[in-house]
């Protein structure tokens, strides 16, 4: 059994915690090792961010969570879902000493949400009225 | 509908394991609601197999019933089973090492240029 609802990753970096957090918090951290083509952040409990690749892709995040210098958080889309998919998953950076370094922390959880009935069925009737649009269309050129 | 994540993405799975089933929910996806005469005049694939697969997949939730033309039941392809399969495998395809690599790279290399 078992549907992944999280993935966690924990390393070891020989640099202080302060240095850390600013490549995980600032545009110009961010936009080097994570999106390698740049990226903007207004880093503020609810403020947007953005980071984007040199294949095009783009990634839209919301910050939640800021308490300099332990602890980043931010949500953003599932990858591999519908871009209009209003789930998102939340990313959690933890940053504490260790001997001289910064032990790092991830977490990205929320893999397993179920998709909520509100959706299902504003989703279920959306292609519902469109499978009734084309048959209308249907009926016209019928008619015609 | 199984009403756990698990239990839909399961029978996703099990619903793409098999090519023939595979075939029909692509022929949905692509071509939009059809009857099972509809799929056996252009998939290579008899009538009574497609009906089989039509029922096991219906029963799953991945395919919804409707009344159709000439009383005949079409086929829908029911999109948020899928969904919540996608999910498990983004799930599994999240790579955190490349990039907590990359932030080690950055780091180290700032460190060098600094020095």
């Amino acid at each position: 059994m078992g549907f992944p609802d999280r993935v966690e990753r924990t390393v070891e970096l020989a640099h202080p915690r302060e240095k850390v957090w600013a490549a995980l918090t600032t545009a110009d951290g961010l936009g080097r090792w994570f999106g390698d083509r740049g990226a903007r952040i207004d880093l503020r409990p609810g403020g947007a961010a953005e980071m984007t690749w040199s294949n095009g892709y783009t990634v839209q995040m919301r910050v939640e969570q800021v308490e300099e210098p332990a602890r980043f958080a931010y949500t953003w889309q599932i990858h591999g879902l519908p871009e209009d998919d209003p789930r998102r998953t939340l990313v959690e950076f933890t940053l504490e000493e260790a001997g001289g370094g910064t032990r790092l922390t991830v977490v990205e959880s929320g893999f397993a949400q179920l998709p909520d009935d509100v959706y299902r069925e504003e989703y279920d009737s959306h292609v519902k009225g469109w499978a009734s649009e084309l048959g209308e269309l249907d009926v016209y050129l019928d008619g015609r | 509908m199984a009403a756990d994540v698990e239990g839909v993405a399961e029978q996703v799975f099990i619903a793409l394991a098999d090519p023939t089933r595979r075939t029909i929910l692509a022929a949905l996806a692509t071509g939009g609601p059809a009857t099972a005469t509809d799929l056996a005049g252009r998939l290579p694939i008899s009538r009574q197999a497609i009906a089989k697969h039509l029922a096991l997949l219906s029963e799953a939730g991945l395919v919804t019933a409707e009344p159709g033309e000439r009383r005949r039941v079409r086929f829908r392809l029911r999109s948020a089973p899928m969904q919540v399969a996608q999910q498990f495998l983004a799930a599994l395809a999240r790579d955190w090492d490349g990039p907590l690599d990359a932030l080690k790279n950055h780091l180290d290399q700032e460190k060098g240029s600094s020095t």
